[in-house]
């Protein structure tokens, strides 16, 4: 793998940078490996980057439908954080958050991670008690927040509305100084980057047809393109179509596709230094480093597997930002698209074993996967590499629909799911 | 934007005035107490979840408040036919005829 560095763009500069190596190879796949990553997204590459790197298993494929990063890694708002309210999920993500801290230098690729900070506003008194609650939760898991009063978020956002005249009056906010946003692309490119180099066959334009169970176990997958691909075990990070691949593996899983949209703006100069998200107007922006305004807000609330939603949801959306910040109202959308998610009842991921052998999901995510990708990546990793699940992971089970013990983010984390 | 054809009002209205209220023609168990836990979380939280024909509850919200059922391809959004709560489906999916 090419090393990036100062020195090296320095050096590609006298040759016009024409001599760049490729980044990624394009191999044929073995006809065995130790292990399959169905998906080739941020989850699914970072997997493949820690099997390789931490767990010593390079014997391994990604299978990607269609391009590398291509699905909802190329269609989120980029937000991390890691205040969420119970202690199983704060676990999970702040593992993540402390992976984000050093991504760009373990991957020496640069994810642009910029550590600007999270706003969860509060506008009712029930706003408030759920903010200290989720704080001082926070705060024991070690993980950073603050409550603030409407004059402190005030200060760290001018622009937002806080007057009393507003419909939804801002009360305060709860703030997390090491949330951020990252470049969703880049972290794509450098899980698979980081992969390639350690060995990793990334198999694109190839979709996986059917998965092939021998007496209750998995042994590979059967592709259109290449046939049947054997391995010990397989991990599917498919995201919004995960119900899919487990329809073909014989189970259901407790999960329902849905569109989940986005939005940006032209580019406008710096107004927006940080991450602001409001559940009870339902919206969310931030700011790009190009200076669209990144803009999000809730699913489109059918089952949809066509990655586009409805017109009146994009206008709620709106709505919420115009509320928040009435001086965005004449600011021109310039693109909006839709991505699948695939949402879990207690809006928590699934990273399991599964009723087939071998057979492990990392699904679930809803509309909150991109900030988790490292973390998410690691401990599944960790478990497809020992067969038995990480210790983050256990409590994330698909079997928590059957024996009750639901992790309940619903409501709970920052923002409505 | 979907327009969905009501059966309760007989017309058609916009999809704002609805809501859905998730996967179609799921029993409810007739004894709650006898089943197992794995079979009542099937019951709460399992679903279907297909690509392509799909049969789902919707809900009038905004107009007759009524719920009926809408079979649709989540693919392509198409509604393929609206029927009453009880009346069985027309279109059903390859794979379940």
């Amino acid at each position: 793998m090419q090393h990036y560095s100062g020195f090296g763009l320095l050096k590609h500069s006298f040759s016009h940078h024409e001599n760049w190596q490729r980044v990624w190879r394009n191999p044929t796949p073995k006809k065995k490996y130790d292990v399959i990553i169905v998906g080739g997204g941020g989850h699914g590459l970072a997997t493949a980057y820690y099997l390789a790197k931490e767990f010593g298993i390079t014997n391994v494929a990604v299978i990607e439908k269609g391009f590398l990063g291509g699905g909802n890694t190329a269609r989120n708002t980029t937000i991390v954080r890691s205040n969420y309210l119970w202690d199983e999920a704060a676990h999970l993500y702040e593992h993540a958050m402390k992976l984000w801290e050093g991504l760009s230098q373990d991957l020496n690729y640069n994810v642009m991670f910029s550590q600007r900070g999270c706003l969860n506003l509060g506008h009712t008194l029930q706003d408030m008690r759920d903010i200290q609650r989720r704080v001082n939760a926070n705060r024991l898991n070690g993980i950073d927040g603050e409550v603030l009063d409407t004059q402190q978020v005030k200060e760290i956002v001018p622009v937002l509305d806080c007057s009393d005249r507003a419909r939804y009056p801002v009360l305060g906010a709860s703030w997390q100084p090491r949330a951020g946003v990252a470049r969703h692309d880049a972290v794509a490119w450098g899980f698979a980057r980081g992969a390639d180099a350690h060995g990793v066959d990334l198999i694109q334009q190839t979709e996986v047809e059917d998965l092939i169970i021998e007496d209750g176990t998995v042994v590979g997958v059967r592709t259109a393109r290449y046939g049947e691909i054997r391995a010990d075990r397989v991990g599917c990070v498919v995201a919004g179509n995960s119900s899919v691949l487990a329809k073909m593996a014989g189970f259901e899983l407790p999960l329902e596709s849905h569109p989940l949209q986005a939005l940006v703006s032209e580019p406008i100069k710096p107004i927006l230094d940080t991450v602001v998200m409001s559940n009870q107007v339902h919206g969310y922006a931030s700011q790009s480093d190009k200076g669209d305004l990144v803009i999000g807000a809730g699913i489109d609330s059918y089952n949809g597997y066509g990655q586009r939603g409805s017109y009146s949801t994009i206008e709620h959306t709106i709505q919420a930002i115009v509320e928040m910040f009435p001086v965005f109202s004449r600011v021109r959308m310039n693109r909006q698209w839709g991505g699948i998610v695939d949402t879990c009842p207690d809006a928590c991921p699934i990273i399991s074993e599964t009723p087939v052998k071998n057979l492990f999901f990392n699904c679930g995510w809803g509309t909150g996967g991109f900030k988790a990708t490292p973390g998410s990546g690691h401990v599944f990793a960790a478990s497809l590499a020992k067969g038995e699940m990480h210790p983050l992971a256990k409590p994330f089970s698909m079997f928590r629909f059957h024996n009750g013990a639901l992790v309940d983010e619903h409501g709970a984390a920052g923002v409505a799911h | 934007m979907f327009h969905i054809y009501c059966p309760h009002c007989c017309e058609y209205r916009e999809e704002e005035e609805f809501h859905v209220a998730g996967q179609a023609h799921i029993a409810r168990p007739l004894d709650p107490d006898a089943c197992t836990d794995k079979e009542w979380g099937e019951f709460m939280y399992f679903r279907a979840n297909p690509r392509g024909i799909h049969h789902e509850l919707w809900v009038h919200g905004a107009g007759c408040r009524k719920y009926f059922n809408v079979t649709r391809d989540t693919q392509t959004y198409e509604i393929k036919e609206v029927y009453k709560v009880g009346e069985k489906p027309s279109v059903v999916a390859d794979d379940v005829k």
